[in-house]
């Protein structure tokens, strides 16, 4: 396996995405590049609608439901370009080399499959795992990401689990064939501020035990504060600043990244000025 | 009639040993969604009412409004006993007493213009004549910082922070002195929410509102509450002086949620995330014989199990996790 040049697990450069029609569709993301090292955590950090949530799905080539997503630009990843390559060498890609985490745990599970055959299926089909070997790889996952008593909750359905508890059978799909890359869209914002800082430090603990890359995105400065090495701040499509997370946080220079920093709620009652 | 009832000597709002359960289902046994709650509230004053979901909170404000049955204990607002009233006293006593809910994309109708959606409440409540509706609808979107033009508009043609700016003209529309907001921000992202934020603390102080304001955000609740209430399993576990339980929050589950807030600090944070933690078991205690965390034998003495820590300021000696006690020297009252 060859890297992207530079010894960059990901190099992204000119990435444009578009809904609707080739060239007359609208902009969403409009030319940005940004590389990942192997291991590192980098942050996007933006107001809705800027185009964060686009990056991520581009990087997985997965259109949002029901729009159609017009790509341009290259995504570079062990040596070959993401946007070029057909849909069977990409499911090889998605899940296995790269895998996401979605803000909303519920809408993402199968209601009606217990979180265990989920995981089962998810095993046998991207690393190929007998039922025995699957089986026993996921009350592994399960007990990694937290859950007590593995081997019972395996058989218990979505409905069942609380929406931390979701998050964590979701982180665990995530991370089962131990992707080089995980990709993590909000992951908290639908959850409580307890909830919330579990699974945080769940997310911190997996990328040091398993030296996955990860690429946070958030519109919330605090959750980004403790997780990356680098920020990149995004407004209409475009990256307006990036560099070091406490350059950034010490000396905000755009004006979209101040805005974002002052509207981060705090204890001591300052700030929050609109 | 416009302008609002002058309330009474006392409390606004005056909730006592409220209690709420859920029936019994499929052989689970009954729920106590809430469990005893008192408190007060101040004409004027925001209460924070802060928890994870499933303590009680939202129960708590509908049960207030009486949207929801009470199994137990008192709500009087303006002095009036809200259990047990009849439709139309009921009625009457809504125009005082409003909901700001969460999720302003589901709570607005998508075929109702918002001229109409205003003009509902006004029409229900005979407040303003029917000629002066259009006037009040146009005070109403100004009051909240949008153009008087955009009545004519649907809500898909809104952004989601200016469907809840038009949700919190409903609620205003017929003057009440009390508003229920039930997480009214957390379907906004943080910009918006600052908005928001901002704009309910300018009508709180204009309008001379009383609130309850819902919430599982704790820094939210910081910057708009007086006071804060903490709920865990149904319960109040500490109440008091906004100020007073941040700076110096005295229940364990207080200090955990504080502890949960991420903070906008790189260094800090990351010390915060690497640091080896243990969630702490906060269901001990319930009907335990014996002293209390507080060195006090309820069951011997008879007396309520909050402790008054600091004038106006009283924590729970239940949900302590053992061998976990109060702070042995507590800081001075301002």
């Amino acid at each position: 396996m060859t890297a992207a040049p530079g010894g960059k697990l990901l190099s992204v450069r000119g990435l444009t995405a578009a809904f609707g029609r080739a060239g007359g569709g609208t902009p969403v993301v409009r030319g940005i590049s940004f590389d990942v090292a192997p291991g590192e955590a980098i942050g996007f950090v933006g107001e809705s609608g800027c185009g964060k949530s686009v990056t991520a799905r581009a990087i997985m080539r997965l259109a949002p439901e029901g729009s159609s997503l017009v790509l341009g630009g290259s995504i570079l990843h062990g040596g070959q370009d993401l946007l070029r390559l057909d849909e069977a060498a990409m499911r090889a890609i998605r899940g296995r080399r790269i895998a996401m985490v979605f803000q909303d745990p519920m809408s993402s599970l199968n209601p009606v499959m217990t979180v265990g055959a989920q995981i089962d299926d998810m095993l046998r089909r991207h690393a190929g795992l007998g039922a025995r070997a699957a089986r026993r790889r996921t009350i592994e996952l399960l007990g990694l990401v937290g859950i007590r008593d593995p081997s019972t909750r395996a058989d218990d359905h979505p409905h069942q689990f609380s929406g931390g508890m979701r998050q964590r059978v979701m982180i665990a799909m995530a991370v089962s064939c131990q992707p080089d890359l995980l990709i993590a869209d909000e992951p908290t914002t639908a959850l409580d501020v307890t909830v919330q800082a579990q699974i945080l430090r769940l997310l911190a603990r997996l990328r040091r035990e398993l030296g996955m890359a990860l690429m946070l995105i958030t519109h919330d400065f605090g959750v980004i504060a403790g997780m990356v090495e680098r920020v990149h701040v995004m407004h209409a499509g475009e990256i307006v600043e990036h560099g070091d997370v406490d350059a950034i946080f010490a000396t905000p220079s755009h004006p979209c990244t101040r805005a974002l920093l002052a509207a981060v709620p705090r204890l001591d009652g300052a700030g929050r000025v609109a | 009639m416009t302008g609002r009832a002058t309330p009474p000597a006392g409390p606004l709002l005056s909730v006592r040993d409220l209690q709420v359960t859920f029936p019994a289902r499929r052989g689970r046994p009954p729920v106590r969604a809430v469990d005893g709650v008192s408190f007060d509230i101040a004409a004027g004053e925001t209460l924070g009412l802060v928890g994870e979901s499933g303590s009680g909170k939202t129960t708590t404000g509908r049960a207030i409004l009486q949207l929801q049955p009470a199994s137990g204990g008192s709500v009087r607002l303006l002095g009036r006993e809200l259990g047990g009233l009849g439709a139309r006293e009921m009625r009457a006593m809504r125009r005082h007493m409003q909901f700001v809910l969460q999720n302003p994309y589901s709570s607005l109708h998508p075929r109702m213009t918002v001229a109409r959606i205003l003009a509902e409440p006004l029409a229900v409540h005979r407040t303003v004549a029917r000629q002066d509706v259009p006037a009040r609808i146009a005070e109403l979107l100004r009051l909240v910082g949008l153009d008087p033009a955009m009545a004519a508009r649907y809500p898909h043609e809104f952004s989601g922070g200016q469907r809840q700016r038009i949700v919190i003209a409903r609620a205003l529309a017929v003057d009440p002195g009390f508003v229920v907001c039930d997480e009214p921000v957390s379907a906004l992202d943080v910009r918006t929410q600052a908005q928001i934020v901002d704009l309910l603390r300018g009508l709180q102080e204009r309008l001379g509102l009383s609130c309850l304001f819902i919430a599982h955000d704790l820094a939210v609740v910081r910057s708009v509450a007086h006071r804060v209430a903490v709920m865990y399993a149904g319960r109040i576990v500490e109440i008091g002086d906004a100020a007073r339980v941040y700076a110096s929050p005295v229940h364990p589950y207080t200090r955990n949620l504080l502890d949960s807030v991420p903070v906008p600090d790189p260094a800090r944070q990351r010390a915060r995330l690497a640091a080896p933690f243990v969630e702490p078991d906060f269901r001990g205690r319930e009907g335990v014989a014996g002293p209390c965390p507080f060195g006090e034998d309820h069951a011997a003495t008879g007396t309520p199990e909050m402790h008054e820590v600091a004038p106006g300021h009283l924590v729970s000696c239940r949900f302590w996790p053992p061998g976990e006690h109060p702070p042995r020297s507590l800081p001075a009252c301002r």
